[in-house]
């Protein structure tokens, strides 16, 4: 009995010092927190697998009344936003390859015509499919829309053939994925992920090591400028960056069979500067960590809205504004759209320019953060 | 500005948070000395060093080092000096070749290999440059440092409390080495807080309580003292210790090993209040008064906390 009370009160005095070096480290008591309250947000609020309100393109070539309801009830479905109205289809071709729409619908000149005379008329929706899951609710509910606001329509109208099926035929054609293959959107996105997670912690840690280890005083006493240590310190971790790009790239075509569409240099492009924006980002974390704890945490603390608002996991079109609004802001979000739009859509440099300046904002941006931030002094 | 001093510092002060560590000092010294920085735990020493060799912002105060702005020319003040810090802080999942390498580039070092092997043989490491520089003893810990601080020529050598820890041969080796570099025409100051150390340095300054409270070559310091001091030595001194204190005219009164001593500056008065415990069996014996003496005085005078860290 004595023994445990013993073993007991050894317990409680590890106990009581484990509570007051928690209290003492602030930054992880908040992650604590901070972390729960983060993920309760972003997946209770944030995340739709059920996108609505997708952007689309319409493109009609004759205005009749049966034409504006088939449109009318694809908007009040919900899934369907039309953005954009023209009678040329080639003003739409471009958006798709841009991610500007996620649809186009193309309702041909004689379909009102074709559809009383009984000629089932073709209606075309063209969708871009590199993210099958987004676009699947739109493209299966098309049908059952199209069809049942017909019959209301058509109810005093005789059609010359009766019977169930549908008056017309609906044309779907994922584009870009037409197998809607999930590894396909998943394995280039990948790369972005596994980009951020390695590299934001490796930069993170390789300056609070300096710290906690005492080596930084020596580094600040030696006549070194902020701007040379961090870009020697970082310039390894470009390499490793490097290395990585491309163990993925040729998984990616060996394991996974990914197609490639576009064009290499525009990828690497991207991929550079997303490791400089994801590097500097972790020298940044380092600066503000007082211990290599502190920056794996923060590390994590990033990496979470990262995987969960750039449109890695879940539609980026999905989310609520405020989480496409903090979406905007990941540099994953930029380079996600850079690789699968060049990888699948084939896009080009200037079909993707948008991303790429966001992505080079970032990274101008938390460079200058870092730079300011690094102390010359112990002060 | 005085370009014969190394360091020209007036009026430093540096405040943290909540405290001051160094409350306003001064110090002008010379080029081509040993120069002793003595004091307490927490005095500040290391403070000041930081401040001079650029890595701590002063509060208030200015000065220059080897000729430069501490405040703005800290870039040229680095190129310059070599500093030692207290703690070991060099890398230790490197091998000593390796580490010296990274300074010899750092400093942009000509001929890199061979400076780099120069440096070794100098101070003895040639044998051991393969070793990680974690897995040294304390010994060759500092003697690496040492030759990493020293690799560039530096014109001042800052060793902040270089021998803490070593024992009392590798602490012996490492003083010839500083005074080596002494008269290559090195400038070199080094804070301690051992007392035999001080005897080694040209000149010493001391310091406590983020104050320099004596400054000087050692006897004047003992001389400027005026203290006179006694040895007791025999079976009766513990019991006698506890009679002594607070006598008139017996200032101090401190164990040495297990002897007595005794120091007051008023010559009658000490022998008088020694006479009145009247303990037969204890001999005195007047005794040079050693340089803890002459502080633990210094500092009493200038009111400041008698604890002493030998």
């Amino acid at each position: 009995m004595n023994r445990v009370l013993a073993s007991l009160s050894r317990v409680w005095a590890v106990f009581m010092k484990e509570l007051v070096q928690m209290r003492r480290d602030r930054l992880t008591f908040g992650m604590m927190f901070g972390i729960p309250i983060v993920q309760l947000i972003l997946f209770g609020f944030a995340i739709n697998t059920d996108p609505k309100h997708l952007p689309a393109a319409l493109v009609v070539e004759e205005n009749t009344p049966i034409v504006r309801t088939l449109v009318k009830s694809l908007e009040t479905s919900g899934y369907y936003d039309f953005v954009l109205s023209t009678d040329d289809p080639r003003q739409s071709a471009d958006l798709l390859a841009e991610g500007k729409v996620a649809f186009v619908v193309s309702i041909p000149a004689g379909f009102t015509r074709g559809l009383i005379r009984g000629d089932h008329p073709q209606i075309l929706i063209e969708a871009d499919a590199s993210d099958p899951s987004a676009s699947s609710n739109a493209l299966f509910l098309a049908q059952t829309i199209l069809s049942q606001s017909l019959r209301h329509d058509l109810k005093d109208v005789t059609i010359t053939q009766a019977g169930e099926s549908d008056p017309f035929e609906l044309v779907l054609q994922p584009n870009f994925n037409p197998e809607r293959i999930t590894s396909y959107n998943i394995v280039p996105g990948l790369l972005g992920v596994i980009l951020t997670m390695t590299l934001v912690m490796i930069t993170g840690m390789a300056m609070t090591r300096e710290v906690e280890q005492g080596t930084m005083e020596n580094l600040l006493a030696m006549p070194a400028r902020p701007g040379e240590v961090m870009l020697g310190k970082i310039l390894p971790y470009v390499l490793v960056g490097a290395m990585q790009t491309a163990v993925i790239l040729i998984a990616a075509q060996v394991l996974f069979h990914v197609p490639f569409a576009g064009s290499l240099w525009v990828l690497l492009l991207g991929v550079t500067i997303f490791v400089i924006a994801n590097l500097a980002l972790g020298f940044t974390f380092s600066t503000i960590a007082k211990s290599q704890m502190q920056a794996m945490q923060l590390t994590f603390f990033f990496f979470l809205p990262s995987l969960l608002l750039s449109g890695f996991m879940f539609p980026f079109r999905g989310m609520p504004g405020w989480a496409q609004s903090i979406g905007e802001v990941l540099p994953l979000t930029h380079f996600l759209r850079i690789v699968r739009g060049v990888m699948l859509k084939d896009a080009s440099f200037e079909q993707l320019h948008a991303p790429f300046l966001m992505m080079s904002l970032f990274t101008a941006a938390v460079t200058a953060i870092a730079m300011l931030r690094y102390r010359r002094t112990l002060d | 500005m005085n370009d014969e001093l190394a360091i020209d510092v007036r009026g430093l002060v540096k405040r943290f948070a909540n405290k001051t560590a160094v409350g306003g000092v001064d110090i002008q010294m010379p080029r081509g000395a040993v120069w002793g920085f003595l004091g307490p735990n927490g005095s500040g020493k290391t403070t000041t060093i930081r401040m001079i060799c650029g890595l701590l912002k002063a509060t208030e105060g200015e000065g220059t080092c080897l000729g430069f702005d501490i405040r703005r020319d800290t870039d040229r003040i680095k190129a310059r000096t070599g500093y030692m810090t207290q703690k070991f802080s060099f890398w230790s999942d490197m091998t000593i070749r390796e580490n010296l390498e990274f300074v010899a580039r750092l400093y942009r070092l000509p001929d890199l290999k061979p400076t780099v092997d120069e440096t070794l043989d100098k101070l003895g490491l040639t044998h051991r440059q393969g070793q990680l520089a974690g897995a040294l003893s304390g010994g060759w810990k500092q003697r690496m440092a040492l030759a990493a601080v020293t690799m560039h020529r530096p014109q001042l050598l800052l060793l902040d409390e270089p021998t803490a820890g070593v024992d009392p041969l590798a602490r012996r080796e490492f003083w010839d080495e500083i005074h080596a570099f002494a008269s290559d025409g090195m400038t070199v100051l080094v804070s301690t807080h051992y007392m035999d150390e001080a005897e080694r340095c040209d000149r010493i300054a001391y310091l406590a309580n983020g104050k320099k409270i004596a400054e000087g070559r050692v006897e004047d310091i003992l001389a400027r003292s005026g203290l006179i001091t006694f040895r007791g030595e025999g079976a009766d001194v513990r019991r006698l210790s506890e009679l002594l204190k607070g006598k008139p005219g017996l200032d101090h009164v401190a164990y040495f090993g297990a002897a007595l001593h005794v120091s007051g500056k008023d010559r009658s008065k000490l022998q008088a209040g020694l006479a009145s415990v009247g303990a037969s069996d204890v001999v005195w014996q007047e005794v040079r008064p050693s340089l803890e003496d002459a502080f633990i005085a210094l500092m009493s005078e200038a009111g400041a906390d008698t604890r002493v860290h030998a």
